[in-house]
């Protein structure tokens, strides 16, 4: 395992935690690349607080900046990240559990619903 | 360390490792309590199958057979996308003991990321649907 997955984890559930942030995330995913201009368009946030709230989120390479023609930056979303946070919670979400007592009901002769 | 790679449980059963062993790799057994339907071609690289009533299906694949000891399979991790490279690897370890058969179940690799599948994948994945709809225009375009 690379030293960063947790680093790159954390910085993903800081990111969700703020409602502004996972408005920007979820619009970048939904509908793609976008300048702050776009987002502040769509949401009901200010476009400072949007470039505010982007400029972090380049920090901590959830999106990239791609600057495109007439100075126009476009922001897309880095999947990679979330790819890291998405095995943290897969593990999380492994129920062994529950296969352990069905498989002892089922050895007993008692049925549990799957 | 807080990611967690690796899932451990431990059940003592009131069965003999044989009767344990059968639930847990004959389609029979595995139908009874893991999936509602399964089918398994139990050597070391056969392919496995389980599907439940919800809908969910997996593919996993023999790593290990051991009778009646050892049943080891490698299966994709739930939740992440379809066709994800990275799988984890599921170990049963049965010991017989007075009462029965102690249980070890061990499921490793949650916190894998190889090398491979960082550079491509992950890489090649930030392009994502703007670049597979620009081959799909391409496509069409051609025909």
């Amino acid at each position: 395992m690379r030293p960063d997955s947790e680093a790159t984890a954390e910085q993903v559930f800081v990111a969700l935690a703020d409602p502004t942030r996972r408005a920007i995330l979820a619009a970048l995913s939904s509908a793609g690349p976008a300048t702050a201009t776009d987002l502040a368009g769509r949401l009901p946030i200010t476009r400072q607080a949007i470039a505010k709230h982007l400029a972090l989120l380049t920090e901590a390479g959830l999106v990239t900046a791609e600057h495109g023609e007439r100075r126009r930056v476009r922001y897309r979303l880095r999947s990679a990240p979330m790819r890291v946070a998405q095995q943290f919670l897969a593990a999380l979400a492994r129920d062994w559990d529950g296969p352990m007592e069905a498989l002892k009901d089922h050895l007993d002769g008692r049925t549990t619903p799957r | 360390m807080g990611f967690p790679d690796r899932i451990e449980r431990t059940v003592e059963i009131a069965h003999p490792p044989d009767k344990v062993w059968a639930a847990l790799t004959t389609a029979e057994g595995l139908s009874a309590w893991f999936g509602n339907e399964a089918r398994i071609d139990l050597r070391p690289g056969g392919s496995a199958w389980m599907r439940w009533s919800q809908g969910e299906t997996a593919d996993m694949r023999v790593e290990r057979v051991e009778e009646p000891a050892v049943f080891g399979f490698t299966w994709h991790i739930y939740g992440l996308p379809e066709g994800d490279p990275r799988r984890t690897y599921v170990e049963f370890t049965l010991e017989p003991v007075a009462s029965g058969t102690r249980l070890t179940v061990v499921e490793t690799g949650f916190a894998q990321l190889p090398e491979d599948v960082y550079g491509k994948a992950f890489d090649g994945n930030t392009q994502g649907w703007a670049s597979e709809l620009g081959e799909l225009v391409q496509y069409l375009d051609a025909a």
